[in-house]
């Protein structure tokens, strides 16, 4: 909301400057963007052209003498239309402008900087001043005319040479532009900022004028007003004859233009003034296009109607319309229709004063279009402003229109007008704000709201002492209709601290039982060893496209889509963390970071069978050079491996864990060879692999694992394993297998063969090649024996490596290497 | 006798000037075989001690003795030297260009945006507050309309959602976990919660991210005022941002709280003289809070007869560019390696 310190003046008396008063409104609530002068320029003055020149060096420049009261200045001025005996504004040699430049056809290009005008020589003649547009004087684009636009302002001939023109046009206004939260409907209105003023700096709100003369016919004698809709609470309509169509006089329009409205003539602008005055938006018919009633209902479904911007629109069941008895005339708060608007031809107007359902309202004009009017529908109105409103507006068309007011109001009303009475203790007041407010301080908070208090019954006269209010506990507090804010007690709550002020509020710790706070040990924990193992955390956008959502899974679940995504790049929840990570992976490649070594936890998103759920995940993603403790080398499948096994050890699932390849249930994402289930109690919980080369050239390694399901698998408490006292023996063995036969395979087969001395099984070397039959390959393991009570025996340890082998050659056909 | 006494102590001065003679260990060890050996010049007088008269024996076999231990004092000393020598030489030759770039070991990081919420994390688990989490594919009855926001408030606008149906969405603020925390506890109060997480809103450009970071706080218990939330704020934002800042409540608005504040901090960059941070004014908007509205409370099984609360959230995001000094909020989301991999440094 825009509000003109002129306009606001009207009704109420501040003499505090712009700024000011917009951080005196921020501290009760009420936060601004911008505050500052309407038109912010200076050293400006009226001038009249003596004498107009063609420039001799130029063909579109013009040479002049401008008497500018107390001498006159010689003023190269490049506009069309500046010629002898114009009167124009002129800036003077040290005046500062807004940083505008004006471009052919009134284009605006704007600059944070301020312009300033310096007396120089243009094209060898001098030039003291500048002849100024209203666009150099900071008037915006929409508001100019096509003169200012094409060339320089001219003022009417009567302008007083000398003079300060803004004055003169009656634009010295200042402008705050205030961000108002969404339960202040009341102050999209010059009445609501002036009780909000009157409240800051304790002052009056003065009257406003409704006197009219009205003529002796009755509208209520061939016009009728019918409500057919629980969403119209008040419908007020009243005739205005005989109007004459002109331009508004001079305030009307700048105090529009100040507040964002622009002008258009005098009986749009009045609708639109007495709008912003008293937040009532009106709709003006005219009347001659209307039959003889005009009734409100809710439109029939597929029903249209012709708005006034030439738009034909089909209406659904939900959107009020205003019909005329038979057809839909209008789209109630939203916008009227094409058939019954203003023209330059009407004579008499019918205004419209009506309170819509705002929800109803917000959902029509979501679709249509979100006007002044439409917001101050879906915040709420005062329905005593609605009454007012229609008696401005005959006011003023009387005045400004010549308008002709025809004798009482067809009117539907079943709106509450009354005051809201809300009993309150001063302590409860205290108790919620923790301060201790003396009495006649609050009191005097809801006289400066200008809210009537009851105390012990008797409308209080706000001379009260403290000491009269020594055995007071509880008051009533009246609520004028206009704050539709308030409802309840904490809203006067509210008032009191915005008001009184909480600067002084003494901050304290709750006094609550002593208790040890809880936090998700797991996560963190997951996320430290993934820091100790060298991996950089990520934290990356859950909406990705649809064709990578559902990347590196591949189940029965559906996808979960936006309705209304921003971009169709961003349309889609992921259902894996690593097409986000691929897309880390991609954005680090462009900048030349080769080695990434990532991990992110996070969230992944699924629909199944009309249920949503999310998922909580870890997935990691490695390529280039990978720092390994001491030193550094080239990622693979087996690094990437170590990390997810170092994980799963962490999370005590030693020894439960299994890398399984299982062809149909590899997403086609990854390397068919190069890729494996992580499978925990013989449960599939994540996948891991490198990137299929199509979807990667460069080998990126990346595993993913659903942490619910892993976590979801109870572990034992963290306990000490005895170590043993007796000596270990090591023994080394080399065998050659088929190709095909795996490590875990052989593994499995010496450690049932080695029995429980065997303690460890560790592979030191692979080998195919010069000295291995074709299809076959060496593998050699370091074998560990060992008992918790005794030093083993050779003979022992020869007999279980002779088990071991004989079993290796029985079931594997392996052969030992010689 | 008397030439063997002389022969005795000819061969130890002999022995005596060729270990001091001697340049390295070799050369001193090949003195002691020579004179001290099994076959050593002196040695071989004890082997020849058969051919002596018995009372000759102990005069020349003392004579022997006597001369052996002086040498080999003489020979250890020189040892020890030459060992001394060695061990230089060795330390010397050894020595390396300590400038040479190290070989890295390198740790990972968490990011930014997780550091601070473990810092929040800890700071509230020590005032005994619940860590807890909801879902972030939420209900518009979580998100909105148990916080007060029925469907068609205008209210709504100031948080443009993200819709998957007219009844899921992405949620917009952590609020959405107050509601859950209230029918979770069923009005077994005290409640005592913070709740850090992903919120989203439709809304990308340059100080704004579709994706981002907030913490919501709640306490419910009997007698909480605004002078709790100022407190619990103060501590909030003094360890987070810098002991010494103060606080401003402005009166704002949010359906879910009354009275609501926005909470300004004395500027942490000029100490609130003004500067291009605070744009001029001191002051830094960083918090939306405020006493938990009668409405909420009854509708998630509270009576607000009988308890009242304060609920505070913060955007995390900017609370980390604040602390970390980053500029431009996409940062946060580009995963640059070389970004992230400067998070690893204790925060002292």
């Amino acid at each position: 909301m825009k509000l003109s310190k002129n306009f606001v003046k009207d009704y109420v008396d501040i003499d505090v400057d712009i700024k000011t008063l917009a951080e005196d409104m921020t501290r009760v609530g009420n936060e601004y963007d911008s505050a500052g002068k309407l038109l912010d320029a200076t050293k400006l003055v009226i001038g009249e052209v003596k004498e107009c020149e063609m420039h001799p060096d130029s063909d579109h420049l013009h040479v002049c003498k401008v008497d500018v009261g107390n001498e006159i200045l010689n003023i190269v001025c490049g506009a069309p239309n500046v010629r002898k005996g114009l009167k124009v504004i002129v800036a003077l040699d040290g005046a500062v402008l807004p940083g505008v430049t004006v471009k052919a056809g009134g284009i605006i290009e704007k600059d944070d900087k301020p312009r300033v005008i310096k007396r120089g020589m243009v094209r060898g003649q001098e030039s003291n001043g500048m002849l100024c547009s209203m666009l150099e004087l900071g008037l915006e684009h929409k508001y100019a005319d096509e003169v200012d636009k094409t060339g320089i302002h001219e003022l009417p001939a009567d302008a007083p040479v000398g003079g300060d023109p803004i004055a003169y046009m009656q634009m010295d206004d200042e402008v705050a532009d205030f961000d108002l939260t969404a339960n202040r409907g009341d102050l999209l209105s010059i009445l609501g900022m002036a009780y909000e003023l009157g409240a800051i700096y304790d002052k009056d709100v003065k009257p406003i004028d409704l006197t009219h003369k009205e003529n002796s016919e009755n509208i209520n004698n061939n016009f009728k007003v019918e409500v057919n809709t629980d969403n119209c609470s008040i419908f007020l309509a009243r005739k205005v004859k005989n109007i004459s169509l002109k331009e508004s006089p001079a305030f009307i329009k700048n105090r529009l233009i100040a507040s964002g409205i622009r002008p258009i003539n005098n009986v749009v602008d009045i609708s639109n003034y007495v709008m912003l005055e008293t937040g009532q938006p009106l709709h003006f018919y005219d009347a001659d296009t209307l039959k003889d009633k005009i009734e409100v209902r809710m439109a029939k479904k597929g029903e249209k109607l012709f708005t006034l911007d030439g738009k034909e629109r089909t209406l659904s069941d939900e959107d009020i319309v205003i019909s005329d008895g038979e057809r839909a005339i209008g789209l109630a708060g939203v916008m009227g229709g094409l058939d019954t608007e203003i023209t330059d031809k009407t004579k008499n107007v019918l205004i419209e004063s009506a309170i819509f359902d705002g929800v109803k309202i917000r959902k029509t004009s979501k679709e249509i279009l979100r006007s002044e009017a439409s917001s101050r529908f879906e915040k709420g109105l005062d329905p005593n402003r609605t009454y007012m409103a229609i008696e401005r507006a005959c006011k003023l068309l009387e005045e400004y229109a010549n308008g002709e007011v025809v004798g009482g109001v067809a009117k539907f009303d079943k709106a509450d007008l009354q005051n809201r009475e809300i009993e309150i203790s001063f302590k409860k007041i205290n108790d919620v704000l923790g301060m201790e407010i003396p009495k006649k301080d609050v009191l005097d908070v809801f006289r400066r709201l200008k809210f009537e208090v009851y105390v012990n019954g008797k409308r209080a006269e706000f001379k009260e002492q403290e000491k009269d209010l020594e055995k007071v506990e509880e008051i009533t507090v009246s609520v004028p209709r206009r704050r539709g804010d308030i409802s309840i007690k904490e809203d006067l709550i509210e008032e009191v601290g915005r008001i009184y002020g909480v600067d002084n509020i003494v901050g304290r710790l709750p006094e609550m039982p002593m208790k040890a706070g809880s936090f998700d040990k797991v996560t963190r924990g997951i996320r430290n060893k993934m820091v100790d193992l060298g991996l950089n955390e990520t934290l990356s956008y859950i909406l990705v496209n649809n064709k990578e959502a559902k990347y590196f899974t591949k189940d029965d679940t559906e996808l979960v889509k936006l309705l209304d995504p921003m971009t169709e790049e961003r349309n889609t929840l992921r259902h894996s963390i690593l097409p986000s990570l691929l897309k880390i992976y991609e954005y680090n490649k462009a900048r030349s970071n080769k080695d990434v070594a990532i991990f992110e936890i996070g969230k992944a998103f699924y629909k199944k069978q009309e249920e949503y759920g999310e998922i909580n995940k870890i997935a990691g993603l490695m390529t280039g050079d990978f720092y390994l403790g001491v030193g550094k080398k080239q990622v693979d499948f087996y690094i990437i491996k170590g990390i997810v096994e170092e994980l799963l050890d962490y999370l005590g699932y030693g020894n439960r864990y299994s890398f399984v390849v299982k062809e149909e249930q590899m997403p086609d994402e990854v390397h068919p060879g190069q890729s494996a289930l992580i499978s925990v109690n013989n449960d599939i919980v994540g996948l891991i692999g490198r990137v299929h080369p199509v979807l990667e050239k460069e080998p990126v390694y990346v595993f993913e694992i659903d942490l619910d399901k892993l976590l979801d698998k109870k572990v034992g408490k963290m306990k000490y394993k005895e170590i043993s006292k007796f000596p270990s023996v090591k023994k080394d063995i080399a065998v050659v297998v088929d190709k095909n036969i795996t490590s875990d395979e052989i593994a499995t087969v010496i450690k049932k063969a080695g029995g429980s001395s065997l303690s460890k099984i560790d592979v030191f070397d692979v080998y195919t090649g010069k000295g291995i039959e074709e299809n076959k390959k060496s593998i050699a393991y370091s074998l560990t024996f060992e008992k918790m009570d005794r030093t083993l025996t050779d003979e022992e340890i020869n007999e279980s490596m002779e088990k071991i082998v004989d079993m290796l050659s029985k079931k594997l056909g392996a052969e030992l290497r010689k | 006798m008397e030439e063997k006494i002389s022969e005795i102590s000819r061969l130890k001065d002999l022995a005596v000037s060729e270990i001091q003679s001697a340049t390295n260990a070799k050369e001193l060890d090949e003195v002691r075989v020579k004179y001290l050996g099994k076959k050593g010049e002196l040695t071989s007088i004890l082997r020849s001690m058969g051919s002596l008269a018995p009372e000759e024996r102990p005069v020349i076999g003392g004579k022997v003795n006597e001369a052996r231990d002086e040498l080999e004092v003489l020979i250890k000393s020189g040892e020890e030297k030459f060992a001394k020598q060695e061990l230089e030489r060795k330390l010397k030759e050894e020595t390396i260009d300590i400038t040479l770039p190290s070989t890295k070991v390198k740790r990972g990081s968490k990011h930014p945006l997780n550091r601070i919420i473990e810092e929040v994390e800890d700071l509230f688990v020590s005032m005994g507050y619940d860590v807890v989490a909801g879902p972030e594919l939420e209900t518009d009855e979580y998100c909105f309309e148990r916080l007060n926001l029925p469907k068609g408030h205008p209210a709504r606008d100031m948080q443009d959602s993200f819709y998957i149906t007219s009844e899921y969405l992405l949620r917009t603020q952590t609020s959405a976990v107050q509601a859950r925390a209230m029918m979770d506890n069923e009005e077994k109060a005290p409640i005592r919660i913070i709740c850090p997480g992903k919120t989203y809103r439709r809304d990308d450009d340059a100080t704004h991210s579709h994706q981002f970071s907030q913490v919501e706080g709640l306490v419910i218990d009997k007698n909480i005022s605004l002078a709790d939330l100022k407190g619990t704020l103060e501590v909030f934002v003094r360890k987070m941002l810098g002991e010494n800042l103060q606080l401003r409540f402005r009166p704002s608005y949010f359906p879910f709280t009354e009275p609501s504040y926005e909470v300004d901090v004395s500027c942490f960059k000029c100490g609130g003289k003004g500067c291009n941070l605070c744009k001029q004014t001191g002051w830094i908007e960083v918090l939306g809070s405020g006493i938990v509205h009668p409405n909420v409370l009854k509708m998630n099984g509270y009576n607000p007869d009988k308890y009242t609360g304060f609920a505070f959230g913060t955007g995390l995001d900017r609370l980390a560019m604040f602390k970390y000094g980053i500029t431009d909020i996409r940062l946060l989301y580009q995963n640059d390696v070389r970004f992230l991999s400067q998070f690893d440094r204790l925060d002292r």
